[in-house]
């Protein structure tokens, strides 16, 4: 891992609004009083007029981002993933999900390695409100390079889509150039193997690339998938792995109740297929403040970790 | 409308009339809805679609026309009857408020319903979507207007308050909110159930333009509106005092009619009233 270039992906984040909204003059930006945290300040820097700064009060800046919409603009939002979700539940479901406004909720601090802020500031339960929501997209980037790809790909999609990443640099996963083909709803198959798939999600792509290089040193040959997309899930792909390898982990920052895992979980139930499984992730409790790798030791959501379910599962 | 002579004022009050008869028959016919609420709100409508507002039922996405959001999504059945009057699609559709397979669902879609702004009903969205709205119309410099109307029990709601002080942040002079103050919300008066008074000092200390007007006139309601628009650097307000289930004697300010529809004998009363008043009023012409 210590090789690896460390990008910020918030830092990705602000850079790929400042390219779109070049191209595309429609492109505004809300933001609810965290602009220097989400990155959002560096579209407020060179497009200032195209940025409305809303305050701390977020409800009003979601149903807002859907007037905008209304009248043809393209409003990227952005908050924590706490304050952009489950703070605004009513505002998402009603002005975007339900009326298909053409919004992006653009979120960061997602998951628990946020850290020492603690569980108020920790979403755990994002991918999961935002999925049950009708109409509504749900995506996790796994690094900078796929966050400035992603940004680009919801600006050309119609319709509500939520994403997130976390706060933490991370290593670059991708080069220039991977990702052309890269496409919302559509899984990557990022290490082959043939004993056991990691399906991870945004910030656990990373950690399944280690556990497949240490598994790879045991002669165990670990798949990983980055399944950027919770929703629509990539089933067709989910359900060749899960026949073309042993057992399937599914991998995020995130509860294991209505995420990433809840999602295999239902498209292997309902397709009959007939498979060992484990679901990492947050295990039906709050966690608390710590330094992120600390949380991730201790909820076991680290490659180690990765590395010892599927030892375990291939027992 | 500048000159409005006396000819035009009575059609407009027909009008009022007209759409009263249609909340009540299709309250009726749903079983279910709010007759209150969607009758002390008739008199602003009529004054925006028939003689205020910049629209045209057959372009309904113009991009330069006005825009009207019913935050207080429970009025729907007066909104409806309006827009089917005003040609956005046809009166037969009336028939089938709430009903499965209809456009006009219990409470306004924008996705359902040709003219309906905004998705309401959960309260207290509509004046933020208005100041997205609004926002977007000074970005490009559009000269439209976005009227809200409000319930006075929905200014219980935190985001509206979030939404006046982002408007006013803003000066978003481009946004004309009208309160439906009828006194009157589901569990009671309004100010047994959260005080809102000093309703106009709490506006005006959020930075906003302030007018009071009887909401039922509606050459006063028309007035109240010019000076809106006509005023610079802030949002307005203009505070409508009215009477929940105005126009039906036996409804009239009675707290269950917020959310109860007419019984066939109750029906039956409530359009002979109206059709008496309406009856009078085409006399004058």
């Amino acid at each position: 891992m210590s090789d690896k270039k460390m990008v910020n992906p918030r830092n990705a984040y602000g850079e790929a609004l400042v390219e779109l909204g070049k191209k595309n003059q429609n492109l505004v930006v809300l933001d609810a009083d965290l602009s220097k945290s989400t990155k959002t300040i560096n579209f407020a820097k060179t497009y200032p007029e195209r940025f409305f700064q809303m305050g701390i009060a977020e409800a009003n800046m979601i149903s807002a981002s859907a007037g905008f919409a209304s009248c043809g603009k393209l409003p990227f939002v952005s908050t924590f993933a706490v304050f952009a979700t489950g703070r605004v539940y009513d505002q998402v479901r009603m002005d975007i999900a339900y009326s298909c406004a053409n919004v992006k909720i653009f979120a960061t601090h997602g998951g628990i390695s946020v850290g020492k802020d603690g569980v108020s500031h920790q979403m755990i339960e994002d991918f999961a409100i935002m999925r049950v929501l009708p109409n509504m997209t749900v995506i996790a980037p796994s690094d900078a390079m796929q966050v400035k790809k992603i940004v680009n790909l919801m600006a050309e999609a119609i319709g509500p889509i939520y994403a997130r990443i976390g706060r933490a640099d991370a290593p670059l996963i991708y080069n220039e150039g991977d990702l052309n083909d890269l496409k919302i709803g559509k899984g990557l198959i990022i290490r082959d193997g043939a004993d056991i798939t990691f399906i991870s999600t945004g910030t656990m792509v990373e950690p399944a690339i280690e556990a497949h290089d240490i598994l790879k040193k045991q002669n165990i040959s670990a798949r990983v998938v980055d399944m950027h997309t919770v929703k629509p899930l990539d089933n067709s792909l989910l359900i060749k792995c899960a026949k073309e390898t042993n057992a399937i982990i599914t991998a995020e920052e995130h509860s294991v109740i209505g995420g990433l895992g809840g999602a295999v979980a239902e498209t292997l139930a309902e397709n009959n297929i007939n498979t060992k499984f484990y679901r990492m992730g947050i295990r039906d409790v709050f966690c608390e403040s710590g330094s992120p790798a600390d949380l991730l030791e201790k909820y076991k959501l680290n490659e180690k970790h990765m590395v010892l379910f599927a030892k375990k599962m291939l027992k | 409308m500048n000159n409005l002579d006396g000819k035009e004022l009575l059609k407009l009050k027909i009008m009022a009339v007209k759409i009263r008869k249609h909340i009540i028959e299709m309250l009726f016919r749903a079983r279910s809805g709010h007759p209150g609420g969607s009758l002390s709100a008739t008199d602003a409508l009529v004054a925006l679609y028939f003689a205020h507002m910049k629209h045209n039922p057959k372009k309904p996405k113009d991009p330069d026309r006005d825009r009207f959001i019913l935050s207080k999504g429970h009025a729907a059945p007066a909104l409806y009857a309006t827009l089917a009057e005003s040609g956005y699609f046809d009166l037969k559709e009336l028939s089938g408020l709430r009903k499965a397979e209809c456009m006009l669902q219990g409470h306004p879609v924008c996705t359902h319903t040709p003219g309906v702004e905004a998705s309401t009903g959960s309260l207290g969205h509509g004046l933020s979507f208005a100041n997205g709205v609004a926002l977007a119309g000074k970005l490009d410099k559009k000269t439209y207007k976005v009227y809200v109307m409000l319930g006075d029990g929905e200014t219980d709601e935190g985001q509206i308050w979030e939404a006046a002080a982002i408007a006013s942040h803003y000066k978003l002079d481009n946004i004309t909110a009208m309160l439906d103050r009828n006194f009157l919300q589901i569990d009671g008066n309004t100010e047994d159930v959260l005080k809102l008074e000093p309703v106009v000092d709490r506006w005006k200390s959020f930075g906003w333009n302030v007018i009071e007007c009887d909401g039922h006139d509606i050459k006063k309601i028309l007035k109240a509106l010019k000076q809106g628009d006509a005023h610079k650097g802030q949002p307005t307000l203009i505070i409508l005092k009215t009477k929940k289930g105005k126009g039906v004697s036996f409804m009239e300010n009675v707290v269950d009619f917020h959310g109860i529809p007419p019984k066939e004998d109750e029906r039956n009363k409530a359009i002979k009233e109206l059709s008496d008043s309406q009856k009078k009023l085409e006399a004058l012409l």
